[in-house]
């Protein structure tokens, strides 16, 4: 089965819209959290695919890819560590209660 | 190399310094930390002197002597905020000292990074380096829940704009078949694909510089972090991103400035507009300062959209003056809020008649943000206006200049508080510290002197072009 480029790409845009409504319409800190990591493996799709299809005899986009995941991973971390912060003093992750800073 | 080597050095060994002494004598291992990043600054000046370009990695980092010169800037930037945040670490923030120390310095390694990539993988890791120990800092506080809740905002807000600015590199790889700045400026087209890289890119970067679609997340964090990483945030990590931008503007878009000269035109309108209306109605003093560092980073991209050898000399020189500007700001704001506790503008009332000393250096410095003739940041503005107006901005240049009479009204209702208006509690007279004394000392002078040393202009000058 051959599978054209095309389809690729708009996996990977659907997959980063999807990321951005559920980044702006989800009230939990996790979700948030889950709706970038879709971004950003749009992004890694991007890459991969036009290294693998466009550019075959590169490895730019693979390699690019590799330190996306890496540095999404520390992102991570750091990310729920602080959920876990807000959790201890809210005891709750609603997006709504983290609402003192405000205008 | 150089400079990253040796603050690498410096960052092992202030982590050593922690893991040993920290425990026993707090105060010994905290002036050890500040030596060896002083050290580490003195002998950078030094590595300058005696510098010819380099480049590492097949091209990915490079240097040149603008390079150097903005990386010797953001130390000076960093021992100034060391300084005054040394009052806090050893009292409020006494258990987690070492850390700041630390974690300061891994931001500051991003961003060398991030201001030196020759090609958008390094960029991209000096960016993520530059940001997330960033949040970290901004969590410090950890029993305060403004802390937490600013944090959460930022690694947000900073997860999200990254996501979008390596979707936008994606789509630039896909047409452009390289990640080099220099082979992206040979391969760019007017091809739709390459056109939309570009916008999510500048969408991406907008986010760290705090331009104004992208700059939600700007008062908040600023209010809720501990002052000393606000003055940290607000200065050093914007005015790095703010050249890191240029740079990459010029070597891999230049050749098509259409693509970006109108995106940037709508942004510096609206983001010097919007700051400035904003800022105009806060009565915290971090927030204050946070939309009007929104406005001057409008201000500051004057100088990319003029694109030009001069528009990079007054960007760098900008960013310079408003670094000492602001630190003066927040030196006067950290050192009464870590004694008092109090950052609200109606607490300032009076504030001329305990501290005269503070109320003077403040209104120097926000003179100086809102560009008043004899002090430094007049001459800052007059020469990123007139790298605007070179290049033909007319239109944009009268705005911005609207703009800074709006700016004028609400940088004096500062000084009104501070000398004209009378309070029944005014803020008891504050004792600073040493560190900070010597920090404000440092600001002030600059703040007076250095929009009359023109060699600095031609200095910064002479090494941007063909940088």
């Amino acid at each position: 089965m051959n599978i054209p480029v095309e389809s690729y790409f708009i996996l990977s845009t659907l997959l980063f819209f999807i990321g951005v409504y559920g980044f702006v319409a989800r009230k939990n800190l996790i979700s948030i959290l889950m709706s970038v990591e879709l971004i950003l493996n749009a992004a890694n799709i991007n890459f991969v695919v036009a290294n693998r299809f466009i550019f075959p005899e590169q490895l730019e986009g693979h390699i690019y890819s590799l330190f996306v995941i890496a540095i999404a991973a520390a992102e991570t971390a750091v990310a729920i560590s602080i959920i876990i912060n807000v959790y201890r003093q809210k005891k709750n992750i609603d997006a709504k209660s983290i609402n003192e800073l405000k205008y | 190399m150089n400079h990253e080597i040796s603050l690498v050095v410096v960052m092992i060994l202030v982590l050593l310094a922690d893991l040993t002494i920290g425990d026993k004598n707090k105060k010994a291992s905290q002036l050890l930390s500040i030596g060896l990043f002083l050290a580490h600054t003195i002998l950078c000046f030094q590595w300058s002197n005696s510098f010819s370009p380099t480049e590492a990695f097949s091209g990915m980092y490079l240097t040149s002597e603008i390079h150097m010169f903005v990386k010797n800037m953001l130390n000076i930037g960093t021992v100034l905020v060391f300084l005054y945040a040394y009052y806090w670490n050893t009292h409020e923030n006494k258990s987690h000292a070492g850390e700041f120390y630390f974690l300061t310095l891994s931001t500051l390694l991003g961003m060398y990074l991030m201001i030196s990539s020759g090609n958008f993988l390094l960029f991209y890791i000096g960016l993520e380096t530059a940001s997330i120990p960033m949040a970290t800092l901004v969590a410090l506080n950890k029993k305060r829940e403004e802390s937490a809740e600013a944090a959460a905002k930022y690694i947000l807000t900073a997860a999200f704009s990254s996501g979008v600015m390596i979707f936008g590199i994606s789509m630039l790889y896909a047409t452009c078949g390289t990640l080099y700045f220099d082979g992206i400026s040979a391969n760019f087209s007017d091809f739709n694909l390459s056109i939309m890289g570009l916008v999510f890119f500048i969408a991406g970067i907008g986010f760290k510089i705090s331009l104004v679609p992208f700059h939600l997340w700007t008062a908040d964090t600023y209010q809720g972090a501990p002052t000393s990483v606000t003055a940290y945030l607000s200065v050093i990590s914007k005015g790095a991103a703010a050249f890191a931008f240029m740079c990459i503007l010029m070597k891999a878009f230049s050749n098509y400035p259409e693509a970006w000269k109108e995106i940037m035109w709508w942004i510096i309108v609206v983001t010097i507009t919007v700051g400035n209306l904003f800022a105009i109605r806060q009565k915290n003093l971090k927030r204050f300062l946070a939309f009007s560092s929104i406005s001057q980073a409008g201000y500051i991209m004057l100088g990319v959209i003029a694109g030009s050898d001069q528009g990079m000399a007054s960007l760098v020189f900008y960013t310079l003056i408003y670094m000492f500007t602001n630190l003066a700001a927040f030196g006067i704001i950290s050192s009464i809020e870590d004694q008092t506790g109090k950052v609200s503008m109606d607490d300032y009332d009076g504030l001329y008649d305990t501290n005269p000393k503070l109320a003077v250096v403040m209104m120097l410095a926000m003179f100086s943000l809102g560009g008043i003739p004899p002090f430094a940041g007049f001459f800052s503005k007059f020469f990123i206006f007139m790298a605007a107006a070179e290049q033909g901005e007319y239109l944009l240049v009268f705005l911005a200049l609207l703009n800074t009479i709006i700016s004028l009204y609400y940088y004096l209702l500062v000084v009104k508080a501070m000398f004209i208006k009378k309070s029944d509690s005014p803020l008891p007279t504050i004792k600073i510290d040493n560190m900070s004394k010597v920090g404000l000392i440092i600001c002030t002078i600059c703040i007076l002197a250095l929009g009359f040393i023109s060699p600095l202009y031609s200095f910064i000058a002479e090494r941007s072009f063909g940088f």
